[in-house]
């Protein structure tokens, strides 16, 4: 399921944080890879999809699944 | 594309006012933006080299109570201590970063913290309260930027 270059697990944290650790640990990778977030904020479908929007990052994929939320986003 | 810019004003110091400039501020810096937050009046306690957040539901009637409280007695001794306590073990109990992490993601996203000379003057406050990476100016500093901002909030 999971062949993403970094992995990183925002599960528990609250608004803003799961965009702000995202913002950190793709700020560590190079254009093209790809980080797959986990989190349970349920707010944080639309927010990474803004900050997506806003960022120029490329949403992947987006999708809940048993009560948590899966993104794929390939830096750009 | 250019940078968008945030202007925000911070003008409250209570645990519960410091979240919206600061989620908004921390979160405007993940977008990439440029962000200035200009701190006046009670909005200097919340640059302060040490935090110490007070919170009050006098005078905040929307605070959630778990049942009624009069008014009365939520001014006794004490109690808006109490209350602060469990605001604070909310936070913690729910997760919701604290104030002085997004204060410190602000800083590590380049947000610039100004500090209102004037009220730092007018209530005696010295340079030396206030953190190392905060900034000191004036209204001027403040409209200089904000008129070339695209968003501009005042909390």
């Amino acid at each position: 399921m999971n062949d993403a270059d970094v992995t990183l697990d925002a599960r528990g944290l609250s608004c803003p944080m799961p965009i702000l650790r995202t913002k950190q640990a793709l700020a560590k990778m190079t254009s093209g890879q790809t980080l797959h977030v986990i989190a349970t904020d349920p707010g944080s479908m639309k927010d990474f999809d803004a900050f997506c929007r806003a960022t120029g990052n490329v949403l992947q994929q987006s999708r809940a699944e048993q009560g948590e939320f899966h993104y794929v986003l390939r830096k750009a | 594309m250019s940078t968008k810019k945030v202007a925000i004003i911070a003008s409250r110091g209570t645990l519960d006012w410091a979240y919206p400039p600061f989620i908004l501020a921390s979160t405007a810096g993940a977008l990439g933006y440029d962000v200035k937050m200009f701190f006046t009046f009670y909005g200097l306690e919340l640059i302060k080299r040490d935090l110490d957040l007070k919170f009050s539901s006098l005078g905040n009637p929307a605070v959630p109570m778990p049942f009624p409280v009069p008014t009365f007695a939520q001014s006794l001794p004490g109690v808006q201590k109490l209350m602060a306590a469990a605001l604070k073990q909310k936070i913690k109990k729910k997760n919701v970063a604290s104030i002085e992490t997004l204060r410190q993601l602000c800083l590590e996203a380049g947000v610039e913290l100004i500090g209102c000379q004037m009220t730092i003057d007018l209530f005696d406050y010295q340079r030396s309260d206030f953190m190392d990476d905060v900034t000191i100016g004036g209204a001027a500093t403040f409209l200089a930027y904000a008129a070339d901002t695209d968003i501009n909030l005042f909390i």
